[in-house]
């Protein structure tokens, strides 16, 4: 085993992990990270194809390595919003989470906007 | 198992650690400052892949920069939230429905990473082959800033955007305004000593950054980035107040850099022959007076993203 095969197992498990976050943590700053850790395991992919494009010299193809960091900074942006629209919610609501679409038929009706 | 096998392996499995205790621990300040540390030590990932420039962003971002944005809204959260943990906890169902799922989209992913393309795709003699052409001994700056200069142009609008929305943000009434708090200085804190120390030191590794970038890894957007976050200690331990973010001055530093990159692609339309394109040698100092004004321009978007929309009236 190669480390770039080694780190790519890790990326792979990466995008599990912020996967699961994103899905079952209703707290919408939990899934703020949890989809940072997946997009941290998908650049991470991106760095093992790198890796194993290595020629003429280069420890790495540097096409997708700059491709990843384009991407790094796009993520940043996109969380700053997400993370300045959270902040709004909470400051509104007094509530970080979304309520769920359809709520279970104890709790009380939703109400027509 | 080799030595830096035997490294790589304990440095993965440490990072997938603390990204489950990202995802699962109990509050979300543990969770922030798990996730800071998972940004770092995916730095260091990256300068295994043999990636040192995406190592440099990686670390400065992804471990600084997010790290101080969360943490300004996790703090901000804790005050402003009336019920502190959602009530709603999902179901065991849904729990392990998400975790199969996931599990099989982390095995997929795996899958392709143990079935390597052969041969295996590259464009690294393509990128060797045309760097003299563009006078630059980095190839990552070369993709950044020539071959592929136009997702970086795209790259700044996006910046430039994800600014206009937090800034809509806000409230009519404070439109144009300074954001957030103003924070008091406290002389005894080691935050003010820190944030009189580290910027002089921030700043020139910034610049040294961005001049070496051409050649060795670095650029515009890690020094940018470290700028920013010399600004942002600066702007938090009350030395500096944010500025108002309908000054004219602010506005044309956030649009200095991405205004020059496009003055100098459509001149590409006269000089050269195509957009974005530079005349024969002159691609470097044409790339080295990009990088300049777009590095200030990063720095003081970052800046601002983390600073937040407006949170005070302007003064009239």
């Amino acid at each position: 085993m190669t480390s770039a095969t080694l780190y790519g197992l890790m990326g792979a498990g990466l995008v599990g992990l912020g996967l699961y976050g994103l899905v079952v943590y209703p707290h919408a700053l939990r899934k703020i990270l949890a989809f940072n850790v997946l997009g941290g395991g998908v650049f991470l992919l991106f760095g093992v194809i790198a890796r194993r494009g290595a020629s003429s010299g280069l420890g790495g193809d540097p096409v997708p390595q700059a491709l990843v960091i384009t991407g790094i900074v796009v993520a940043f942006s996109a969380t700053a919003l997400a993370v300045a629209l959270v902040v709004r919610l909470v400051e509104e609501t007094g509530m970080a989470a979304l309520p769920s679409d359809d709520p279970p038929a104890e709790r009380a009706p939703r109400t027509e906007p | 198992m080799t030595p830096p096998l035997a490294l790589d392996a304990g440095l993965a499995v440490l990072v997938l650690a603390v990204a489950a205790s990202t995802i699962a621990a109990r509050g979300t300040f543990a969770s922030v400052i798990g996730f800071v540390t998972y940004g770092l030590l995916l730095a260091l990932a990256w300068v295994r892949l043999s990636a040192v420039d995406v190592a440099l962003t990686e670390a400065a971002i992804g471990g600084g920069v997010t790290g101080v944005l969360l943490l300004t809204a996790s703090a901000r959260l804790r005050r402003a939230e009336k019920s502190p943990a959602p009530a709603e906890h999902p179901g065991l169902v849904l729990r392990v429905t998400a975790a199969i799922l996931s599990t099989l989209v982390a095995a997929g992913l795996a899958a392709v990473v143990l079935m390597p393309a052969s041969p295996v795709p590259t464009l690294a003699p393509a990128a060797m082959a045309n760097l003299p052409a563009t006078g630059l001994g980095n190839p990552v700056a070369a993709v950044l800033l020539a071959y592929r200069a136009w997702d970086t142009l795209l790259e700044k609008v996006v910046l430039l955007l994800a600014l206009l929305g937090v800034w809509s943000l806000a409230p009519d009434l404070l439109w144009g305004g300074r954001p957030g708090p103003r924070h008091l200085v406290r002389q005894e804190s080691p935050l003010t000593l820190l944030a009189q120390f580290l910027p002089p030191v921030g700043i020139v590794v910034s610049i040294y950054l961005v001049w070496n970038g051409a050649t060795a890894p670095g650029g515009a957007f890690p020094g940018g980035t470290i700028l920013a976050a010399m600004w942002i200690l600066v702007m938090q331990a009350g030395l500096a107040d944010a500025p108002a973010v309908g000054s004219r001055t602010l506005r044309i530093v956030l649009v200095a850099g991405a205004a020059l990159f496009l003055a100098v692609g459509l001149a590409g339309f006269v000089v050269a022959d195509a957009f974005l394109a530079y005349p024969a040698g002159y691609a470097k100092p044409l790339i080295v007076a990009i990088e300049i004004p777009l590095t200030l321009s990063i720095a003081a978007t970052l800046g601002l993203l983390v600073a937040g929309p407006p949170a005070r009236a302007p003064e009239a």
